[in-house]
């Protein structure tokens, strides 16, 4: 918290606060995840339909139908949240790869929807001139008005997220993820719970959507590709699936990664590739698994 | 009075193979009731018909009066029927506590929003359900364990740590799936104690088990079943005289014991 007010006075070059709201809006996606696959072991390689929906419903709304920010973005909420109850009724009987394959499938038709229904969404060039987001005379403009509202819905949802899981639903979630078969002899209506938290996290996915779309004021497919879906999984499992901590951990080093990478000009993939690959064979159970043993190291000493 | 379970005529095939012809059984509220019979004699197979894991091909099974053929499973342990499996089957992932914290999930309400807007009900309730599984743990001797991984007891804790937890959702049936297998004779006294303790406070008992000497000790009323068909059903001396039983399972070192 302390390092969140702190960071933007120490910082004032607006590109870094960029590379923060990015962090942000990153970190709302994957807090929800982190939920999704972290507690309820639940994959899914679409999220970045999710985040296209909230973007894109946002966008769609405030251009063409004139509504202001607020509003759209809770029809954004709204319609995300039917979708991925619809998604997830079928999608979610699936187990392990095949559930992975379904949500990938179902990334990959939004991705193309949106690329073919031109006159809706722009097709491939997108569109923009999607208005900024404002509060009576205060227009959410600069980075640290970004940076602002941004870190504060991550740190609603980070709230919400974790009150969810020192709950009975938490607990039937992670019950869920080691050993379907006991949760439902304990009474968990194992459907609805996943059903429940995959809503939940495309829900937080679109709030992310919306605020990318008010922010970059410009929305094209390619922002919502498998490759980004891809990122997303990444960073929760790279960070530790089993904490939502992990999941922000994640986030982090894999938004600041690159950008410490530049120096390295040609050689920066090979090198973030075998940082990832170092980090899933040293640490298994993520970044968030090594603050864990360091901290049970220490308390023994 | 009504029998609290009762089954007609449960059949189930697997494909070619018929594991249960056409069994039908009773049990009384209050009563210990133990299944045995040789490995693949259809024992577990009626278990998970019963749950609704498995489903029987055909037949009827009346839970109170009430037919729970086609309900899902967690539908069955809401209406009080809970179980233990044959191959422990804890939350890994959990502590002990939180494991029978599980438990006590259908006799509680607490929905998602409740839980993320962390309402004062949630929270009163979470405090409830932290408490009564406390309450279970001293009861079957786990209190100190309360904060383990459940992964990490020792496998006869296990056994005890997973009848909590099925307890701990207040069932009117326990089914128990070869409790003490596994278990060295001492755990599986201390374990028969506690079988005998929780029908005390008002739950049947349903089992299955290998452990002749637990079977014998414990149980009001013996089924045997032989090639998924009931050969022999009556009292533990009853069923320890009972030529074909001898024959088929117990072996003649258990005449007359």
């Amino acid at each position: 918290m302390l390092v969140l007010v702190a960071l933007p006075m120490v910082m004032r070059n607006p590109y870094y606060l960029g590379i923060m709201v990015f962090m942000g809006i990153y970190s709302l996606i994957t807090i929800g995840l982190s939920l999704l696959m972290g507690y309820a072991g639940q994959i899914s390689l679409g999220h970045a339909a999710f985040f296209a929906t909230g973007a894109y419903t946002s966008g769609i709304l405030t251009t063409k139908a004139h509504l202001s920010p607020l509003p759209a973005f809770l029809a954004a909420i709204v319609l995300t949240a039917c979708i991925a109850f619809l998604i997830g009724i079928p999608t979610l009987r699936l187990k392990g790869h095949y559930l992975a394959m379904a949500t990938l499938g179902f990334g990959q038709i939004v991705y193309v929807a949106l690329n073919a229904s031109v006159d809706f969404t722009g097709g491939p060039s997108g569109f923009g001139e999607i208005p900024r987001i404002a509060l009576g005379n205060l227009v959410v403009e600069s980075q640290l008005a970004r940076y602002c509202l941004v870190w504060a819905l991550v740190v609603i949802v980070l709230l919400f997220s974790l009150n969810l899981i020192h709950s009975r639903v938490g607990r039937a979630l992670r019950s869920i993820h080691s050993s379907e078969l006991a949760a439902n002899a304990m009474g968990v209506n194992t459907s609805k719970y996943k059903i429940q938290v995959f809503v939940l996290s495309a829900i937080y996915a679109s709030i992310a959507g919306s605020l990318y779309a008010h922010f970059v004021t410009f929305i094209s497919p390619g922002s919502f590709d498998l490759e980004f879906s891809i990122l997303l999984v990444t960073m929760v499992v790279v960070g530790g699936m089993a904490n939502v901590w992990g999941a922000l951990l994640g986030t982090v080093l894999l938004t600041l990664l690159p950008e410490f990478l530049r120096g390295f000009k040609d050689y920066d993939i090979l090198i973030y590739g075998s940082t990832l690959l170092l980090i899933m064979i040293f640490m298994p159970e993520g970044l968030f698994g090594l603050v864990k043993k360091l901290r049970s190291v220490r308390g023994r000493m | 009075m009504e029998p609290i379970l009762e089954a007609i005529n449960l059949s189930k095939r697997f494909g070619g193979l018929v594991a249960v012809s056409d069994v039908s059984l009773k049990v009384e509220t209050g009563e210990i009731k133990a299944i045995i019979g040789p490995n693949g004699a259809g024992k577990t197979t009626i278990f998970n018909a019963i749950t609704g894991v498995d489903p029987p091909t055909a037949g009827e099974i009346r839970f109170k009066g009430q037919k729970l053929n086609g309900l899902k499973p967690y539908e069955i342990a809401s209406q009080g029927i809970s179980r233990t499996f044959q191959n422990v089957e804890l939350f890994d992932n959990m502590s002990v506590l939180e494991n029978v914290m599980v438990g006590r999930h259908p006799r509680t309400f607490s929905g998602l929003l409740s839980a993320v807007f962390h309402l004062p009900k949630a929270i009163a309730e979470e405090k409830a359900i932290r408490d009564d599984a406390m309450e279970r743990l001293a009861f079957v001797g786990l209190s100190s364990s309360a904060q383990e991984l459940a992964s990490k007891l020792p496998f006869g804790q296990q056994r005890v740590l997973e009848l909590a937890r099925a307890w701990a959702t207040d069932p009117e049936l326990l089914l128990l799936d070869e409790p003490a297998a596994g278990l060295n004779s001492h755990e599986a006294t201390v374990l028969a104690d506690l079988i005998l303790k929780i029908r005390e406070k008002g739950t049947t008992i349903l089992l299955v088990e290998h452990d002749m000497e637990l079977v014998m000790d414990i149980s009001d009323e013996i089924i045997v079943l032989n090639y998924g068909k009931k050969i022999a059903e009556g009292k533990p001396e009853e069923i320890q005289d009972n030529q074909e039983v001898i024959k088929a399972y117990l072996g003649e070192d258990f005449k007359g014991r």
